[in-house]
């Protein structure tokens, strides 16, 4: 069944653009941000493959100097019950990406929750806010360069 | 008042539950609103996020009050070393009895309020703001800022 | 003390997304005003702190954005920074209500990259101790929601057999809630013949304490108006916003992940899953009633079928040692030095494992680059996904029906703020 899927997506996106990678059963394709979109409509509306499901998009930090920070969509097959795995990497100075809202509706706060911990901006992304710290705070805290403890000051304490 | 955040919450509606039965000890109403209570009972992890919005409620009781901090994340931050979690809510809110456990068994939250009533019978603890009961003209609130726009 | 200029200035981005949002209800309102109203973090009927801004004409809800935030404790960069095994505590406090549930989670998912197996016995210990979980998560939502309509009684009862629960917890455990129980390759201890005679007291004696509360409600016709045709969301919008869980499954969608993709001993045990259709407060309620049977239905089977052997499996580098080996042998002693000090060392790659949660699908995303720690941990809590569909769900209804929502869709915030 994953077999098929690499194929169906090497046959329309063209073999050069998808690395397919396989680690405990589970597959991992890495796809440029580009036609990011394009492959989850397809993945989506394929008769075949039917990944109608969004179970969940994070981001992760590689700590690289070059392609530091990716963002990891995992699929899942209501009709097949078959998960897969996209990624796709940004760059550390201009970390941007088209949205997936538009497949997908659930990846709306996804979106915001990987704006806020890492500081990728969705582009088209309809309502692009923090979603767990404070509007006013200016960091990103799951990026490697961020300590632990956090930033004292950062965010004001009621006095006493 | 309970201030349920998180999983000390549980424990707090376990306490007034039917097995720990807290209305044997005459507080058989948890009242919601800050107005018509006494003790605000905080319960669970304090971030900064929600310490602006459990010191409002704070303010809104009237005097004399009191807090009991239950649970080691209100006591001193508990196991959660991050940027978010206040490192216990004494930093900005002065708290009268600290009851450890993670979570504390609802056997000792009755333990706690037992001993804050023995507190206050005893005369230890008066409860309050510090212009509770103080010098009347003598320490006078600062005066709110002049609201303009 | 911030001004008021500058606090109105702050908050309009919150406010934005709301005077924003597409409605779909129209008013016909000679004063053509509607008003802005924020239940607050602090409140009886939200279940934890979870804030919501209504935006309403007269009763109508014609817009809704909610906050979450007010308890993010910053677990995934904690993960960072704690070895496999040291995040085993975290895990219970993510929703509160079933910790066992997350503790099998998350030890499933380590599993899966270490590529161990647990023995026979501890993964029927663990089905049993998912399925009480699963029990008492949901007989929360039976008080809390029935308390929300205004049925406290059903409250008090429901709290009565957690208590008993509870008991069990103890003795399996050691701790009433937050149990920490399982261990990367099996279980932290065995149970004891007292402690499954214990269970299958409380496991007699459970459907009819269920029916009890059942009669106060099913039929009763404040409870059926206040939940009949309220909160309805369609089967394509619900699939679309990533519902899962009993919220899914009464939408007319049989999808469940004990089923669909069978972890533990699931395949070898019978039960079926309750679907319904409608997508309304009350099909909710039916479909997490009928859970709980088919939860007591596995338990019995649970009980039947448990192998005798061993609870931890046998991969030195891999799972940590028995205490009574550590203190007379010398291998054991350096391998419980080395995974304590140093962690599990999986190999370098990632994996996602999902569960059937009570509230939905809980998956863990783990990358690994061969340390100790985690250098990426996710985890995909189906209650911060689930209310993401609270503003569909509301829309058009009456300020009343928004705390029946609520208590319907069944939120942990501990989970959904990680």
């Amino acid at each position: 069944m994953n077999n098929l899927v690499v194929e169906k997506l090497k046959a329309r996106f063209g073999e050069s653009k998808i690395e397919a990678s396989e680690f405990r059963g589970e597959f991992t394709l890495v796809v440029p941000k580009e036609i990011i979109v394009e492959v989850c409509r397809f993945l989506k509306e394929d008769d075949e493959l039917k990944f109608d499901l969004l179970a969940d998009l994070c981001g992760i930090d590689m700590n690289t100097p070059m392609k530091r920070f990716g963002v990891i969509y995992n699929l899942y097959s209501l009709k097949n019950k078959q998960r897969i795995r996209l990624k796709s990497f940004v760059e550390e100075e201009d970390p941007k990406l088209p949205t997936v809202t538009s497949v997908w509706g659930t990846a709306n706060w996804h979106e915001r929750e990987t704006f806020d911990m890492f500081g990728i901006v969705f582009e088209g992304h309809p309502d692009l806010r923090r979603v767990y710290m404070p509007e006013e705070f200016e960091y990103f805290p799951l990026r490697k360069d961020f300590p632990l403890m956090g930033i004292p000051g950062s965010i004001p304490l009621p006095k006493k | 008042m309970p201030m349920g955040i998180s999983c000390c919450a549980i424990e707090m509606m376990a306490f007034a539950g039917p097995r720990f039965d807290v209305s044997r000890f005459g507080s058989e109403v948890f009242r919601f609103s800050p107005r018509q209570s006494d003790v605000m009972i905080v319960a669970g992890t304090t971030t900064y996020k929600m310490a602006k919005v459990v010191r409002k409620i704070y303010d809104q009781m009237p005097d004399p009050k009191w807090v009991i901090a239950m649970g080691v994340c209100t006591s001193s931050g508990g196991m959660y070393r991050t940027y978010s979690v206040v490192q216990g809510i004494d930093q900005f809110l002065p708290v009268d009895l600290y009851v450890s456990g993670c979570p504390p068994r609802p056997d000792n939250l009755i333990n706690a309020l037992m001993k804050l009533q023995t507190m206050v019978q005893k005369g230890q603890s008066r409860g309050g703001s510090p212009n509770y009961g103080g010098n009347p003209g003598k320490d006078k609130p600062e005066p709110l800022p002049a609201v303009t726009g | 003390m911030e001004t008021h200029t500058e606090e109105v200035s702050r908050k309009s981005k919150i406010l934005q997304a709301l005077e924003d949002q597409n409605t779909n209800v129209s008013f016909e309102d000679p004063l053509e005003n509607d008003m802005v109203l924020n239940m607050g973090p602090q409140h009886p009927a939200t279940h934890g702190v979870l804030r919501l801004l209504l935006r309403l004409d007269g009763e109508t809800v014609i817009g809704c954005v909610p906050e979450v935030g007010y308890l993010h404790r910053g677990y995934e960069k904690l993960a960072e920074n704690c070895s496999y095994h040291e995040f085993i505590p975290h895990t219970d406090r993510l929703d509160y209500l079933s910790p066992m549930n997350n503790n099998t989670a998350y030890v499933l998912a380590v599993e899966k990259l270490l590529g161990i197996e647990a023995p026979p016995r501890a993964q029927y210990i663990r089905v049993l101790i998912s399925e009480l979980a699963r029990i008492s998560s949901h007989l929360m939502f039976l008080g809390s929601l029935a308390m929300d309509v205004g049925a406290l009684t059903v409250w008090m009862w429901s709290f009565r057999e957690r208590e008993k629960e509870y008991d069990i917890f103890e003795n399996i455990a050691g701790a009433r809630f937050t149990t920490s129980y399982t261990r990367i390759g099996g279980l932290a201890q065995d149970v004891t013949p007292e402690t499954l005679a214990m269970v299958k007291k409380f496991i007699d004696e459970f459907p009819a304490n269920l029916e009890e509360c059942e009669k106060l409600l099913n039929k009763n016709r404040i409870f059926l108006g206040r939940t009949d045709g309220i909160g309805v969301i369609s089967r394509e919008k619900a699939i679309d916003l990533g519902l899962t869980g009993p919220g899914l499954r009464a939408c007319d969608v049989q999808h469940d992940l004990r089923r669909a993709n069978p972890y533990l001993v699931y395949k070898d045990l019978d039960f079926d899953i309750p679907v319904y259709e409608g997508g309304d407060a009350l099909a909710r309620y039916y479909v997490r009633m009928d859970e709980m049977r088919e939860s007591t239905k596995i338990v019995r089977q649970v009980l039947a079928k448990m192998p005798a052997g061993d609870v931890h499996a046998f991969k030195p580098k891999k799972v940590l040692p028995r205490k009574a080996r550590v203190y007379t042998k010398m291998e054991e002693l350096i391998h419980d030095f080395m995974i304590v000090n140093l962690g599990v060392e999986p190999p370098v790659g990632e994996i996602y494992s999902a569960v059937e949660a009570p509230k939905g699908e809980l998956g863990f995303y783990i990358y690994s680059n061969g340390e100790g720690r985690p250098w990426r941990l996710k985890i995909r809590s189906p209650s911060f996904v689930n209310l993401q569909s609270l503003p569909t769900m509301m829309m058009g209804g009456m300020v009343s029906d928004v705390v029946a929502i609520i208590g319907s869709l069944d939120p942990v915030m501990g989970e959904a703020d990680k």
